[in-house]
């Protein structure tokens, strides 16, 4: 009995804790909860979505763990029936194949829609405003900024222009990261000698948390950015300002840049021509190029080694990093152009 | 000399650490006790005769079983340092790369030496009983297979106090996996370790299935084995597709750190995305691999506990084996935000919801098996109730991670970190140890100590919850893994340190089963019928702890669940003995010293390539080559137990007359 | 349950036990072949990173510029000789002829041993041509899966040559025919291995 009162006060502590410190966790934000923009509310529809439809599934199975655990207790005098020998069900079985089915046939479906429908970027809201260009890069231990079309540079932070598309381009002259910002959607890889291609928007403005999300080695905590929406005219300001007041990022400044370490935030006035793609072009990106010269000879290799090898899904794999290096490459030429 | 002397010591064990001091001191300290109880009551001969050189799976299973709790204890000990270190924001308790160390090994040793071996252990202690066998297919082999994973496991931990850790990740990821990102030998131990002890599994893969193909006894059929037994099978056909991807992957990554090749480097055209999809390809797998079994163990415990069939037994096969081909076809999703394409991502977003129709499938089929049954609460049927809910839940958020677009939301986070420790944890963590329950009164003759069991089990269950239900709302909050710490400004203290609480509360639990054990070997129920859970498969009619043969007289089979029905059709009077004169002499494999010798050879050139020292990684590899030809030589391999020594056996347990 | 299997332990006593050894030696080979699946799809994946990274040469020599045609024709012709007389000392095994079994084993391993070496060249050449295994992907994979062929290769020589003594120490009873039933297969695998890497590595590569 004593015993029983420990527990009972562990349990208690316990509770105590929880609703204390939930209680006192709300200024913590939700994040992934709170979208500013298209792609985050579209990702955050879909978690909805996708939460509502596993709920369909996981609140009768616990409901009937519950009834089975307690109606079916050995205890004497239980008068539930007992069917020893009863262990098939055609219609049972129909039943619990058929149902999780439907609900991926109808979560497969909206997750197809969503995932071609993000993968570029709509043309409707293209027309009216020019989407502006960032280039970024994961550095050891630092994010760099690239606007190509003003010039300038920014580590660390970022601002963008509310209610324009914003085409980040992604590399890293480092460990691969990866480039997230919740509010305004979800991450992308930044790989070195890949040049791979993320839109985003901001509807409002305001500022917003960004973060390096794939671990790149000891200081990997404290790749954070901050991301700032503003007018098209404030916007306009801080680039101004950036240009007539900060000194120009050189190339032995980007090599220093790049060494590893912390670093705080900070502005460039411009960089040099071409900085980039010669990033993504000394990690491997040219190889790229080669492989879509040479695609046509590789499809021919990988069919002929699929029929006659065991390790067949060795070789579908090798399909797809074709198809990978494709897309890729496309995305990013397309972009230099 | 001495300057030489000193500047070698001090590169070449870890240094500058009160936490590795301490744990220098202790493992000498333990190695000391260990040597002097060894020397002191003269147990060298018994220890090499019983247990170093024994092919015998039980003691085998044994063998892993312990192995498996010490890594657990080790990873646990991992998992603990990192989340005082997260408790609170801006804690001083580790540096950056001493915590990138420890997650590094925390995951590596959860999967790859706890779970592995656990789930090894649990093979070899059930398989050959419960199909009847009296050894697996190749006993030499598994005991090759166990010191392999032995000195594999050996390896890996010298990090912690000699050369440094490893700490780019328990997947390695080039290229901070490569020299420019990691000089040290941490991943040389990493590749090593895994390597090692990698060809130990897959040499286990191997033997399970043709133990599962040849060794069953007469008359049990495909559609009669167990459902553990079917587990194990379909276990073991990944284990052999994956594993050799494994080999090869590490195997790559170390040309590329040792002969400076580019395969994954970010120079001389390395393409490290495919590092990422090879070791996912193996990575992927892998966790079905540890998974399936734990479903196995569900089966038998569940229909043991409610006195019932199991239910819609081919559905449940169907459902194992489909996975087991599904595994492979989903590794992407690891990646989807990797710039694999749109048609990629939904191919493989699809596959991996897929995966979730037959587990949810065998869910339902474990309630229904419930349903009209009589359900008592043991120890084992305990931790399979915590099962239920906890991986349905985990499933279900794993079927959120697989819709590609929200995934973009997920990676990385600490809401998939939740996930898969909620499926780990509650899916093969609480099924190992649901096995491990149920089995160790057949292994040692006795039970586990309930009242002790049920405080570690409540310890266990509500400190999970509270561990990891705040780490799902962390993902939400913005945080990412592998963060080593963090600032007050995104307000993810508090929800962290209850995650913290929660997990020392999994800690004091673990705690609680060790005591269990200990408290058990002198004071725990005595097993004398062999059949202490009324349980349904043939394992359990066979004396409990098993005589070396296991079965004096092979079983027949001719219906699922054979010894359960007999047990009905006599009304459950306890088995007629058998005559002496059924009793034969019994043919048995010898014990051999060379796997240990040559897991050890392996272990020397391991730590020889570790640290380029060429002329011990050389000696090493011919030690292996020599143990080789050594065992090729030898003809002399089995022996029969001679008929008097069985009929003694059987007579003293009863079992004849 | 019951029921048990009826021995009649005195009058077939040694049959059982034979029949009980036989089935050991037949499971070995069928651990064999899974061995096998296993080290497929070790090649596999090698063939796998080898076609990925095949045009990653990182302006390095490509392939066309360093396989020599009569080379690896050469190697290629010996290596499939070498299965043929494999195959022949399983034909004099199973004729029970312990003499011709050795004889065709010292001609397999002499030819496998001429195919080694005749690699060994080949890499030898290559690196004094500048082309080592740190100077592009291309080459590491490329050193890496040929390499690996002829690293299975030396060791079935080994193992040909302990199994050789052996022969010759026991003659052929049922243990040492599963052994050199065993190594045939090797053989013959690393043959159709070697086919692959003709064609994938070899031939793909001059053209």
């Amino acid at each position: 009995m004593k015993k029983r009162s420990t527990i009972r006060g562990l349990l208690l502590l316990i509770t105590g804790l929880l609703t204390t410190v939930l209680l006192s966790g709300c200024d913590g934000k939700f994040v992934v909860f709170d979208p500013q923009g298209p792609v985050a509310q579209t990702q955050y529809k879909l978690i909805i979505l996708s939460a509502i439809l596993c709920a369909i599934v996981v609140i009768p199975v616990l409901a009937i763990t519950v009834f089975i655990v307690v109606r079916y207790r050995d205890k004497p005098g239980n008068t539930a029936p007992y069917k020893p020998h009863w262990d098939d069900s055609k219609v049972l079985e129909i039943l619990w194949w058929g149902i999780p089915i439907i609900i991926i046939i109808i979560l497969g479906g909206y997750t197809a829609r969503d995932t071609y429908a993000l993968a570029r970027t709509p043309k409707t809201a293209v027309t009216d405003v020019k989407p502006v260009e960032i280039q970024v890069t994961s550095l050891d231990w630092k994010w760099l900024f690239q606007y190509p079309d003003q010039n300038i540079a920014t580590v660390n932070y970022v601002h963008i222009p509310a209610g324009v598309q914003v085409h980040f381009e992604l590399t890293s002259d480092a460990p691969m990261n990866s480039f997230w910002i919740p509010q305004l959607g979800g991450q992308e890889y930044t790989m070195p000698g890949m040049a791979m291609s993320l839109w985003l928007q901001a509807d409002k403005t305001g500022e917003f948390y960004g973060t390096g999300a794939n671990f790149s080695g000891e200081e990997f905590a404290h790749m954070r950015f901050n991301v700032v929406a503003e007018s098209q005219a404030d916007f306009n300001k801080w680039v101004d300002s950036v240009k007539s007041s900060s000194n120009a990022l050189t190339e032995a400044g980007y090599e220093v840049l790049a060494t590893p370490g912390k670093s705080d935030e900070q502005s460039f006035s411009s960089y040099p021509p071409e900085l980039f793609d010669s990033i993504v072009k000394k990690n491997g990106g040219h190889h790229m190029d080669m492989d879509m010269d040479k695609d046509n000879d590789d499809k021919v290799d990988t069919d002929e080694e699929k029929s006659d090898t065991k390790g067949a899904h060795d070789m579908d794999n090798m399909d797809d990093m074709g198809d990978m290096d494709m897309s890729n490459m496309n995305s990013s030429e397309m972009n230099h152009k | 000399m001495y300057a030489s002397i000193k500047s070698f010591a001090s590169s070449f064990f870890v240094t500058g650490d009160p936490l590795i001091y301490g744990a220098d001191v202790s493992i000498v300290l333990t190695s000391i006790a260990v040597l002097f109880v060894l020397f002191y009551f003269k147990k060298w001969g018994w220890l090499w005769r019983e247990w170093l050189t024994t092919v015998d799976h039980k003691k085998i299973g044994i063998m892993y079983l312990f192995a498996s709790l010490l890594m657990l204890f080790r990873g646990g000990v991992d998992a603990l340092l990192m989340r005082t270190q997260l408790a609170l924001p801006n804690v001083q308790f580790l540096q950056a790369d001493h915590y990138n160390a420890v997650f590094t090994t925390h995951g590596t040793i959860m999967i790859l030496f706890m779970a592995m071996p656990m789930m090894f252990g649990l093979f070899n202690m059930v398989v050959p009983l419960q199909i009847g066998a009296r050894d697996v297919a190749y006993p030499f082999l598994n005991s090759v297979s166990f010191w392999l994973f032995f000195f594999g496991a050996m390896l890996f931990n010298l990090s912690f106090v000699i050369g440094g850790s490893p700490d780019a990740g328990w997947l390695s990821y080039p290229p901070l996996s490569e020299m420019s990102g990691s000089p040290g030998v941490g991943e040389n131990f990493y590749i090593w370790g895994i390597q090692i002890s990698g060809i130990g599994s897959l040499a286990t893969g191997i033997n399970f299935i043709v133990t599962i193909l040849k060794m069953r006894a007469p008359g049990m059929k495909f559609m009669k084995m167990p459902m553990f037994t079917w587990s194990v099978f379909s276990s073991s056909i990944i284990i052999i597709f994956a594993f050799p991807i494994l080999t090869v992957t590490l195997a790559l990554l170390f040309i590329d750190r040792y002969m400076g090749g580019h395969l994954f480097t970010m120079d001389g055209g390395g393409f490290p995305m495919m590092y990422i999809n090879l070791i996912w390809m193996w990575g992927h797998p892998e966790v079905y691999i540890v998974v399936l079994p734990a479903f196995g163990i569900f089966s038998e415990i569940v229909a043991t506990f409610s006195r019932k069939r199991i239910f819609g037994y081919k559905s449940m096969v169907f459902a194992l084996l489909s996975i087991s081909i599904l595994s492979f076809f989903t590794w992407v999703h690891h990646f989807f935000t990797m710039g694999s394409g749109a048609d990629v991502n939904v191919a493989f977003a699809i596959a991996t919801m897929a995966i979730g129709i037959p587990t949810g499938a065998k869910v339902f089929n474990w309630l229904f098996t419930m349903f009209r049954g009589r359900i008592r609460l043991e120890q084992p049927m305990m931790w399979t109730l915590a099962f239920i809910p906890c991986f349905v839940v985990g499933g279900a958020t794993g079927v959120m991670l697989a819709v590609a677009p929200a995934d973009y939301q997920y990676h990385n986070s600490y809401f998939l970190i939740a996930h898969f420790h909620q499926v780990l944890i509650g899916g093969v963590v609480f099924g190992y140890l649901a096995g491990i329950y149920y089995w160790w009164p057949k292994l040692f003759g006795f039970k586990l100590n309930e009242r002790l069991g049920k405080y570690a089990f409540w310890l266990w269950n509500i400190g999970f919850y509270v561990c990891f239900m705040p780490q799902y709302a962390l993902g939400f909050m913005g945080m990412t893994r592998r963060v080593y710490t963090y600032g007050w400004d995104m307000g993810w203290g508090p929800l962290n340190l209850v995650s913290t609480i929660g997990a020392f509360l999994m800690g004091i639990g673990f705690v609680f089963q060790v005591w269990q054990i200990l408290y058990s070997v002198k004071y725990g129920e005595r097993d004398t019928t062999g059949d202490p859970w009324n349980a349904r498969t043939l394992e359990w009619s066979i004396p409990s702890p098993p005589p070396m043969y296991n079965f004096a007289v092979v079983p027949v089979v001719d219906e699922r669940d054979s010894f359960w029905e007999d047990k009905e059709r006599r009304d459950f009077a306890p088995a007629p003995p058998v005559p002496v004169s059924k009793l034969e002499s019994i043919h048995m494999p010898k014990n051999s010293g060379v796997p240990i010798i040559f897991a050890a050879c392996w272990f020397i050139a391991g730590f020889g390539f570790v640290f380029d020292w060429k002329w011990m990684a050389f000696s090493g590899l011919a030690g292996v080559g020599i143990s080789l030809l050594v065992r090729s030589f030898t003809y002399d391999t089995d022996y029969y137990v001679p008929l008097e020594e069985v009929i003694e056996t059987e007579k003293a347990a009863g079992r004849a007359v | 349950m019951q029921h048990a299997i009826e021995h009649n332990h005195s009058k077939h006593a040694a049959d059982s036990h034979d029949h009980g050894h036989h089935d050991q030696e037949s499971m070995k080979v069928l651990g064999f072949w899974i061995f096998l699946v296993t080290d497929c799809l070790l090649f596999g994946t090698l063939f796998a990173t080898y076609i990925v990274l095949k045009g990653h040469v990182d302006g390095g020599p490509t392939g066309k510029e360093l396989f020599e045609i009569p080379g690896f024709v050469a190697e290629t012709f010996i290596l499939l000789t070498s299965s043929f007389t494999s195959g022949l000392a399983v034909l004099a095994m199973n004729k029970g002829k312990v003499n011709q079994l050795i004889g065709w084993l010292i001609v397999t391993a002499v030819l496998g041993a001429s195919f080694v070496g005749l690699e060994i060249n080949e890499f030898v050449n290559m690196v004094h041509e500048g082309a080592t295994i740190s100077t592009s992907a291309f080459l590491t994979a490329f050193f890496t899966l040929v390499g690996t062929h002829g690293l299975h290769v030396s060791v079935g020589l080994i193992w040909m040559i302990g199994l050789m003594v052996q022969l010759k120490m026991r003659g052929i009873t049922s243990v040492t025919r599963r052994k050199i039933t065993v190594i045939s297969l090797y053989w013959h695998f690393l043959d159709v291995v070697w086919i692959f890497l003709f064609t994938i590595v070899y031939l793909m590569g001059v053209m």
